[in-house]
């Protein structure tokens, strides 16, 4: 009997191709808008762990709770300690201390005399360590990678002199500047006075993230301690996972045991908790959580909207195919096959043409996923409006789900809409559904 | 004597037509032993179809009783009503009804696949049916292949190959020009003295008639005549 249904199946062709090409179709386009949207999310969360968050990150406690500020009197002290101290306990990390910091572009002319200015966030980092390869004795990837400033160099070189800054591409062309060109970054320091010092551009650099190519100034972090008046002091310690894959429940898990220490060295010393240090995730920053939780719902979404419009389109194709069918289906009742086994066989036909379908449209989805993967498509027209942490260029990115969700619309909805258009054959009576072939 | 193949009793059938109704069949009362070959004929309308659709289980009665091979019609469950047809009713229509995707070996094998044959006795059967109705070289054609005449004795081949007790013909040489008409009727004929199988059919050919044994005649849902025809009066089809 299943050979029986099988050669129907081959042999038939609007009975088997076309329904398995709109299975295919819809299993392809959810698979690859799946695959989208994570690669978007993860292009949003890279970008941000990058630049902005890390993976998790230590600040003092009061730092954190105002931490949009850029709050500096509020700095992690004793930072070079910190960092050996953390680099010591979770070797399984990268950490680099950054400092983060409002202030001025101040562009001079010949004379001296300011010929264009613009706000700016800087952005220190251990260029110069980096440079001397202070760092490799543990585990470690320079800021110039963490950062992408190779790849984002449009002009100039990256900083090897001391006092030499990375300037961002849509700062430079609106202060219209140049490599080599002098620049007086203005800025406060610890204590709230004016803190002002001279460098030279090294070089004009295109994050392809809009937020920061209009406002980003990286300096070497030992520099900025100087400007800022902050010796040995960090705002802000950043962890990386070395993969740059974000893992919530173990970023979570850690910085819960890692807070728990620091209060109970807090109690027992009767330091001030509020300069204590604190690690928060990813996803505790800058309501970044809500926002891959709300990246998430969007998937679902779309996805069950996927899964409906699919379900639509194929139960009235299976609607369709089983009025055409009426005829066959009550010739086969009348030389008694009985209702219930005709009912599985039209669902066991369902099950094939949803699986050949599921599986074609997945193979395909994923190869354009994966090229997407590699290759990425081109969404500036989307992202240079937008104040999101994201990159230009969005890449796919398949995943474990990926490889399976295209068979919830596929396989799902094809059985659903045969079992409810089959249903017809138990509401009719036999002799109608005979006529209905003769007709 | 052993117990008819068919019997009615008063059987009744009325359509609802929106505020009116058609009573199709009126008090029937027909008794039919093993290895007839009858025929119902009267004007159209008189109720042909509507009682072998009762006789064949597709469709239930509204009062009355028909009770086929031992078994009341009312009383038994859809599956039991399944059962009875793919056991002992054989079904020919006036359109064949082959099922297009399948070969000529295919569509005579369905119902034997539907009775849970072996495949090696399905296979000695379906040849069997296919020789009784002179196809066997066609079993790999398909129904689009074959020509109205061709295609009647696959569904007659079909019909038979379960060896059934009641074969149902609903207007079986309508769609067929005279000779094709005779061969099948030759065919019929011979299945019937061999497997004393009950033929029971609906028709207004004039060439079935010739051919019955019985020939009831129906007005209004009544059965106005039944009549046992001599076997001599059948004259050999002149080929
Ligand atoms: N499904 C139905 N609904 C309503 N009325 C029906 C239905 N089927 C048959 N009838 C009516 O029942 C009566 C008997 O119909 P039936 O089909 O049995 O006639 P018939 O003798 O087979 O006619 P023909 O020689 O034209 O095939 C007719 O008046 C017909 O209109
Ligand atoms: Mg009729």
């Amino acid at each position: 009997m299943i050979s029986f249904i099988i050669k129907g199946i081959l042999r038939d062709r609007s009975r088997s191709l076309f329904p398995a090409l709109i299975v295919a179709a819809g299993a392809m386009l959810t698979v690859f808008f799946y695959s989208y949207m994570q690669g978007g999310k993860n292009n949003f969360i890279e970008t941000s762990a990058r630049y902005q968050t890390g993976h998790l990150k230590v600040m003092t406690r009061a730092y954190a709770a105002e931490s949009d500020l850029l709050p500096n009197d509020l700095a992690l002290t004793g930072a070079t300690g910190l960092v050996s101290n953390l680099r010591a306990e979770y070797p399984e990390l990268i950490w680099k201390p950054r400092i983060r910091f409002a202030g001025l572009l101040d562009i001079p002319d010949e004379n001296g005399q300011t010929r264009a200015q613009g706000p700016i966030s800087g952005l220190a980092v251990e260029l110069v360590a980096d440079n001397r390869n202070e760092n490799q004795n543990h585990r470690n990837l320079p800021e110039a990678e963490i950062l992408n400033l190779k790849k984002g160099l449009i002009a100039g070189r990256l900083p090897e002199k001391p006092r030499e800054i990375l300037v961002g591409s849509v700062l430079a062309s609106s202060l219209k500047i140049n490599p080599g060109d002098r620049a007086t970054i203005i800025s406060s320091t610890l204590t709230g006075a004016m803190a002002i010092a001279d460098f030279t551009v090294a070089g004009v650099i295109r994050f392809g993230v809009t937020p920061l190519d209009k406002t980003l100034v990286i300096a070497d972090l030992e520099e900025a301690r100087q400007l800022l008046d902050m010796e040995d002091a960090a705002g802000e310690i950043f962890g990386f996972y070395p993969d740059f894959l974000y893992r919530p429940q173990l970023a979570a898990r850690m910085a819960r045991d890692f807070n728990a220490k620091s209060e109970e060295r807090a109690r027992s010393s009767g330091e001030d908790p509020d300069f204590l240090p604190l690690i928060l995730t990813l996803g505790e920053q800058g309501g970044l959580g809500d926002m891959i939780a709300i990246y998430d719902v969007y998937a679902y979404v779309l996805v069950a909207v996927f899964v409906a419009v699919m379900s639509l389109v194929l139960w009235n194709a299976g609607l369709m195919g089983s009025l055409r069918r009426y005829g066959e289906i009550g010739l086969r009742l009348a030389m008694g096959e009985t209702h219930r086994r005709l009912y599985f066989s039209l669902l066991g036909e369902s099950v094939i043409i949803g699986l050949i379908g599921s599986v074609a449209g997945t193979a395909l989805g994923l190869a354009i996923s994966y090229y997407l993967q590699t290759y990425g498509i081109n969404a500036e027209a989307f992202t240079r409006t937008s104040e999101m942490m994201m990159t230009n260029i969005i890449k796919a990115q398949v995943t474990r789900v990926s490889y399976i969700i295209g068979f919830i619309p596929g396989l799902l909805a094809t059985l659903l809409g045969t079992a409810m258009a089959g249903l017809g054959i138990f509401r009719r009576r036999t002799a109608t559904l005979m006529k209905e072939f003769e007709a | 004597m052993a117990q008819p193949v068919i019997q009615t009793i008063d059987l009744t059938k009325i359509y609802p037509m929106g505020e009116h109704h058609i009573t199709a069949l009126n008090r029937v009362s027909l008794t039919f032993e093993r290895g007839q070959f009858a025929g119902l004929v009267g004007p159209s309308g008189s109720g042909k179809t509507t009682f072998l659709n009762l006789i064949g289980t597709l469709d239930t009665p509204t009062s009355g009783q028909a009770i086929i091979m031992g078994a009341e019609i009312s009383a038994l469950t859809p599956l039991q009503a399944a059962e009875l047809r793919r056991r002992h009713i054989g079904f020919i229509f006036q359109t064949f009804n082959l099922f297009p995707v399948y070969t000529v070996y295919e569509n005579v094998e369905f119902p034997l696949l539907l009775l849970g044959l072996p495949p090696a006795e399905r296979r000695l059967r379906v040849m069997e049916a296919l020789e009784w109705v002179r196809l066997a070289e066609r079993a790999r054609s398909r129904p689009t292949q074959l020509s109205g005449g061709q295609s009647q004795r696959v569904a007659i081949a079909r019909a038979i190959v379960k060896k059934p007790a009641i074969i149902i013909a609903d207007e079986p040489t309508a769609n067929l020009d005279a000779e094709n008409s005779f061969n099948i009727l030759d065919i019929m004929l011979e299945l019937n003295r061999e497997l004393s199988i009950t033929f029971l059919f609906a028709t207004h050919d004039e060439k079935v008639i010739r051919y019955l044994r019985r020939k009831i005649t129906l007005f209004d849902g009544r059965v106005a005549k039944d009549e046992l025809l001599e076997p001599a009066s059948t004259p050999p089809p002149a080929t």
